[in-house]
């Protein structure tokens, strides 16, 4: 609570003074918000510059952003390992195929179910799970994610088994005057800004630092009071959600569910979007989901093998040279530009 | 000659920020022993530390003309240094038998180390009793000497002992003491020996060195120290 | 009943193939505390190593030799690149960088010989021993042989030689093992190699079994965890045992419970995994302290 006033307090000071400042020193104190607003910009510009394809993959990019945002909650912030979203993601997908196929919901109405279903599914995990520590839980969601595709192949009558579910795109309505590309982008973004949104607001209420507590040493968290079972499933629970609403959005981007699209391989990549990104940031799951849509589609050409080349020694080298990932580099070019803006600004 | 057989000077440690050692120096002649006093905190555990290469030390760490500070645990060994350590660093897990043998890992002499062996159980004849049970079954003062035991399997030039007596029965100490003090007799084995127990240490100890917030704060033969109760008292808080 | 027994001894030829894998995932975690999530890839890339050397026309054995070799010591390159820097960081971190290498030797097996599907000798004849009403086939007897060889020569390793010696004393108290003299960080590099020698036994067997392509070994992992996990991650006998029981476990419950069928076999070492961690965490043979959960 306290942290977030403070946060916010030398914004609303510094918001009559502006007017006398120079531009330099404008720059100087508003950049953060001078390029998020460029990128806000750049954000809902882009799909009516780009040709359907690009859309569709920035659209991705923002589905994979949300999946992250989710693993980040769980391993970035309360340090549990999952090599399992994959899964909660396929439950997030089928969930919002199968109501789309057999009972011909709309689109934006099988988003709650989607998110509901990985919830319970997370809570029902996270109870045993929180007994695992550190790579048993990794252990356990890696057998879930290998047990998820022969089942959903067995319930062929649901799920379509291995041949998969094709479905409809949701139609942009007419008053928006938008291709079905654009309108599912705008779709994505709205869930993506959602869901963002969301999790900051919970890493700065006091279940933030919570979770802080436990990844940084769990014995000292409960012996300060934290309720740990009641803390990792909650994490549990809401990262499971949030990879769920990825999945559905996925499912209304790719307009096609099958089990191979499922397997361990997107569980491990998730993780490896998410390290390579970067643990523990908000910027993170972003850059990671960038990475996980751009790597294989631009290294695919060389070799089929490239992209988990790349992704492989991307991610030992991050974790061996800068743990923080991509954000954290991000971050530190940030500090050093500013640094030197700060200098340069003294010197004149 | 005899006199500097290990020269220490100006020898400075710690753990990450929290510096230990200011500035230790002190020098063992060949074939004594050597006791470091000094109340709990004072630096006695890391002094042995630092000379046998377990913490990062500057200074100088001179053993018969070689330069030890700065490295590694193994690499000291491999100079004839054998460290008990606070804890006795006792292979759980292996048998006592096992556990003698790891402390000749270094030697070549494979028939001398055998012989050596039937040594150690002559100077602990419970250990040979116990040599196929595994290490984490036996008593403090047994895993004690076996400690000891394992040390002398090396056959070190130099032997660091750290609170031999801690936890243990006031009639298995002498007993530890008295092997240690025979050991160093037959087999002119140097040995700074650390004691909160200075009574004791000061019995078999030859030179004597008073440890206080890291630094050495009074020297001596050890019969001389012993005689100034005065000054022991002052420094260690309690009568020896 | 002799059908029943037959779908034994399969189990037990499966199982066979997961305890090796077992054991290398236990030998790592016995000498370093880390669950090597990559083991399982690095045997795959072993059986490639062997595919290509009697591709090249060598005779198996001697391919196996040359593969035992090589495994061996990227094993311990492994370690010493990178391993060794993260000694002693958190879990999280180690557990990550093992996953990057799963990722990066799985794609980098693809890269040299594709993804499609290749075919691997078979080193063991044929046809089947009749024992008793069973028939034994010979790739199975072969199997058996194999792995329990491997058990017999790490036993005598570890029991026997001053090397092994030094390496249980590094896992025992790595302190320790430092002041009498042992080069701790070599001892480490030892275990990750001695491991990817033992995980190639286990994938040049698999190969033949399976086809050889870079997901071959994605399951088998899944069952030796399970198996890791029943025997106890510490407890190379309790990896052999518990590899064994899982092949037994999922053949049988493949064969007989028509609602898991050859498709959900798979979900056998997921039951057996959380049985296991929920019930008696430490796994049958393991030891409760050394548990690193």
């Amino acid at each position: 609570m306290t942290e977030s006033t403070k946060q916010a307090a030398p914004v609303a000071d510094a918001a009559p003074a502006t007017g006398r400042r120079d531009v330099r020193a404008l720059l100087q104190e508003r950049w953060q918000w001078l390029a998020a607003a460029a990128l806000v910009a750049a954000v809902c510009f882009a799909p009516f510059q780009l040709v359907p394809f690009r859309v569709f993959q920035l659209t991705m990019v923002l589905v994979y952003a949300v999946a992250l945002l989710g693993l980040n909650l769980l391993v970035g912030h309360a340090g549990q390992i999952s090599l399992g979203h994959g899964a909660f993601f396929a439950v997030g997908a089928y969930t919002s195929a199968i109501l789309l196929h057999d009972h011909g919901l709309p689109h934006l109405v099988t988003l709650p179910f989607a998110a509901a279903l990985a919830f319970v599914l997370g809570l029902g995990l996270g109870v045993p799970a929180l007994r695992l520590r550190g790579l048993y839980l990794a252990l356990v969601t890696l057998a879930i994610a290998i047990f998820l595709v022969p089942l959903i192949k067995r319930f062929e009558s649901v799920t379509g088994g291995a041949m998969g579910l094709t479905l409809e795109k949701p139609v942009p309505p007419a008053w928006t005057g938008l291709a079905e590309d654009q309108w599912l982008y705008f779709l994505a973004l709205a869930v993506t800004a959602l869901a963002f949104a969301s999790v900051y607001g919970l890493l700065r209420s006091r279940v933030g630092r919570a979770l802080h507590a436990i990844r940084d040493n769990e014995a000292a968290a409960e012996v300060m009071g934290v309720k740990l079972s009641f803390y990792k499933t909650l994490a549990f629970a809401w990262s499971a959600m949030l990879a769920g609403v990825a999945g559905c959005v996925y499912t209304w981007t790719i307009a096609f569910v099958a089990p191979d699209s499922f397997t361990v391989t997107l569980s491990i990549t998730l993780l490896a979007g998410l390290v390579v990104g970067g643990l523990g940031s908000m910027a993170g799951p972003v850059l990671g989901g960038l990475f996980v849509v751009y790597v294989p589609s631009l290294s695919q050409d060389i070799n089929k093998g490239a992209p988990g080349v790349v992704f492989g020694l991307l991610i030992i080298v991050v974790m061996l040279v800068a743990p923080t990932g991509l954000a954290g580099l991000a971050g530190r070019a940030a500090r050093s530009t500013r640094k030197v803006l700060q200098k340069e600004r003294r010197n004149a | 000659m005899s006199e500097n057989f290990l020269t220490v000077e100006d020898l400075h440690a710690g753990y990450g920020a929290a510096r230990v050692l200011h500035g230790v120096s002190l020098t063992v002649g060949q074939g004594e022993i050597c006791a470091i006093l000094g109340p709990n905190g004072a630096g006695k555990t890391t002094t042995l530390r630092a000379l046998s290469g377990g913490v990062r030390a500057r200074g100088t760490i001179r053993l018969d003309g070689t330069d030890l500070a700065g490295r590694s645990p193994d690499a000291v060994a491999r100079h004839g240094v054998a460290h008990v350590p606070e804890g006795r660093g006792t292979f759980m897990p292996l048998t006592v038998e096992e556990n003698l043998r790891l402390g000749a890992y270094l030697r070549r002499d494979k028939a001398a180390a055998e012989s050596d062996l039937e040594r150690v159980y002559g100077h602990f004849p419970v250990l040979a009793e116990r040599r196929g049970q595994a290490a984490g079954s036996l008593s403090g003062g047994e895993q004690q000497m076996l400690a000891i035991g394992r040390a002398l399997m090396l056959r070190p030039r130099l032997l660091l002992l750290d609170e031999p007596s801690l936890g243990l029965a006031p009639l298995v100490t002498r007993e530890l003491f008295g092997i240690v003090q025979a050991v160093n007799e037959e087999e002119r084995t140097t040995v700074i020996v650390v004691e909160q127990n200075a009574h004791l240490a000061l019995g078999i100890a030859h030179q004597a060195h008073v440890l206080e917030s890291g630094r050495i704060v009074l020297s001596g033969p050890a019969e001389q120290i012993r005689a100034d109760e005065q000054v022991v008292k002052s420094y260690l808080g309690y009568r020896v | 009943m002799s059908e029943f027994l037959q779908q034994v001894v399969e189990g037990l030829g499966a199982g066979a193939i997961y305890a090796s894998l077992a054991l290398a995932l236990v030998l790592i975690y016995r000498f370093t505390g880390i669950v090597n999530f990559a083991q399982g890839e690095l045997a795959m890339f072993s059986a490639y190593i062997a595919w290509q050397c009697v591709h090249a026309g060598l005779p198996f054995w001697l391919a196996l030799l040359i593969t035992l070799a090589v495994s061996f010591t990227g094993g311990m390159l492994i370690e010493r690149v990178v391993i060794r820097p993260v000694e002693g960081a958190p879990e999280l971190t180690v557990v990550i960088i093992t996953v990057g290498l799963f990722i990066f030797v799985n794609a980098a097996a693809g890269w040299i010989w594709s993804f499609l599907i290749k075919d691997f000798p078979n080193p063991f004849p044929g046809g089947a021993a009749e024992l008793g009403g069973v028939a034994v086939g010979y790739a199975t007897l072969g199997i058996f042989v194999v792995v329990g060889v491997v058990m017999g020569l790490l036993y005598l390793l570890f029991q026997h030689t001053k090397i092994g010696l030094a390496m249980r004393a590094v896992s025992a108290n790595p302190d320790s093992a430092r002041l009498v003299g042992i080069r701790v960080g070599w001892m480490l590099a030892l275990g990750w190699g001695l491991a990817a020698m033992v995980g190639a036994v286990s994938g040049v067997l698999v190969a033949p079994q399976l086809f050889l392509e870079p997901n071959m070994m994605g399951g088998v992992l899944i069952y030796a965890f399970a198996a890791a996990t029943l025997g106890g991650f510490d407890s190379p006998v309790g990896a052999v045992v518990g590899g064994l029981v899982v092949g037994v476990a999922e053949t049988l419950a493949g064969a007989y419970v028509d609602a898991i069928g050859a498709d959900l076999k798979v979900g056998v070492p997921l039951v057996i995994i959380l049985a296991v961690l929920l019930l008696r965490p430490q796994g049958l043979f393991g030891h409760a302290e050394v548990e690193r959960a």
